[in-house]
């Protein structure tokens, strides 16, 4: 248990200075930009109660929003992923596979449904930070195309963290 | 009752999302409108001290870039030194002017984070309230305008940057002194820019200077961009035009702050004017 908060601490803090420090300053022809910190919610354990699952998420994002200087508007975000992750989980994954799958990792659950899980957190999550952020109907065209190509790179980023830290199998 | 509680444990995710999705919002909305001071922002001590020792590093890889400006900029203020100019009237007189009073003071300031790759950008920068810095005073540097100053900590200060959603100056054509006003162009590209409600009697060139105006809360005459393209969608009964900035974003290490001395007199006066007789 100990060993799993440490964990998700330390992914916690690395992913916040990744994203403050180098992501932050990377755009693809003004278009694309990867917000990879929501892999933190993405791989928390399967087993997270709600409670802590949600606030984990607003302290997240509101741990970017300060980097950031846009108060609330990553903490919105973060919270609307949590909600997705909870209903996605709960329509996708059998309630008592849990004790051999404790975390929703690419390399525990498989590339297909880490593929799907990923690719659906992320567009929910960036189509309500970029329309939260532009909130302008006149500039819906050029905003649905960075938040698609965003979620591109993004999702990029994400299988590729989950192959870098590929485990193999254990079996008990 | 017991009902009601069974309700809410059971779709327990679903509340849960209500309170915190309506309180960050409220966080967001409040902060926008109002533009209170709070913590959550890169002047606060944990993060303004994580952009500071970052910056401390980074700032090796750009000297030489900034050096060159510096020195640029350096030979440019001594042009305008009086000793380095030929007088050519016979009669001298060494007058100790009190015509001019100064009007602008400028303060230096270290960009210690920057971004240009959202719809609204900000500059986090080493001067605060310590320093003498007030909400609303204009950011500029050796290319021209930068932004203004939106929060102020007590030794850091957040600037809204010209690329910014929100962000308007007062602009003008320097040649014909038409009055318009510069934004962002929405497209996101950090090097343009857009003059808008230009009047229809100005005449244009492509390649000629945008400089703030005498309305701007800047010197008039500080460069904002070149026109670069005299059509733009939109417009109406005014003249539209594209503007390649002249400050590059990407690169900014140092920055002045713009010290109006008469703007608390002038605020003060508008101010007045505003109110209703009773």
């Amino acid at each position: 248990m100990s060993r799993i908060i440490l964990i998700n601490l330390i992914r916690f803090v690395m992913l916040v200075l990744l994203q403050v420090f180098l992501l932050k300053n990377i755009t693809l022809y003004n278009l694309s930009t990867p917000y990879l910190y929501i892999l933190f919610i993405v791989l928390l354990p399967f087993e997270t109660p709600n409670l802590v699952l949600f606030v984990l998420s607003f302290i997240l994002g509101l741990t970017i929003d300060a980097f950031y200087d846009t108060p609330g508007l990553h903490a919105a975000a973060c919270t609307l992923l949590a909600f997705v992750r909870v209903l996605f989980i709960s329509i996708t994954v059998q309630k008592d596979g849990f004790d051999n799958e404790p975390e929703p990792t690419l390399s525990i659950m498989g590339f297909r449904w880490f593929f799907t899980y990923a690719l659906i957190l992320t567009l929910f999550h960036h189509f309500f930070l970029f329309n939260l952020e532009v909130f302008k109907f006149t500039e819906i065209g050029y905003t649905l195309s960075r938040f698609l190509l965003s979620s591109v790179f993004t999702v990029f980023l994400m299988l590729l963290s989950g192959l870098l830290f590929f485990k193999k199998k254990e079996r008990k | 009752m017991r009902n009601l509680l069974i309700f809410i444990t059971k779709y327990n995710a679903f509340f849960l999302f209500l309170i915190f999705e309506i309180s960050s919002l409220l966080i967001y909305v409040k902060y926008n409108s109002f533009q209170k001071a709070t913590f959550i922002n890169s002047t606060n001590q944990v993060t303004g001290n994580l952009y500071a020792k970052v910056n401390e590093f980074k700032g090796y890889l750009s000297l030489k870039d900034v050096n060159d400006r510096l020195a640029k900029e350096n030979a440019q203020l001594r042009n305008q030194l009086r000793s380095s100019k030929y007088v050519d009237t016979v009669a001298k007189h060494s007058i100790t002017d009190t015509i001019y009073k100064q009007q602008y003071t400028y303060i230096e300031a270290q960009v210690i984070s920057n971004s240009i790759n959202k719809r609204n950008n900000y500059l986090t920068i080493s001067r605060g309230s310590h320093d003498g810095l007030v909400k609303g005073m204009g950011v500029i540097n050796g290319q021209g305008v930068v932004g203004k100053v939106m929060f102020v900590g007590e030794h850091m200060a957040v600037v809204q940057s010209l690329l910014h959603k929100d962000t308007r100056f007062s602009a003008m054509l320097a040649n014909s002194k038409e009055i318009g006003y510069l934004q962002w162009s929405e497209d996101l590209n950090p090097r343009k820019g857009l003059l808008g409600e230009v009047s229809n009697n100005a005449q244009p060139k492509i390649g000629e200077m945008v400089v703030t105006s005498d309305l701007s809360l800047f010197p008039a005459g500080i460069p904002l961009g070149k026109v670069s393209k005299l059509t733009t969608k939109g417009g109406g009964f005014f003249l539209n035009m594209e503007v390649a900035l002249a400050v590059d974003f990407s690169k900014l290490e140092y920055v002045y702050v713009v010290v109006n001395k008469f703007a608390l007199e002038q605020t003060k006066l508008e101010a007045q004017e505003i109110k209703p007789d009773e």
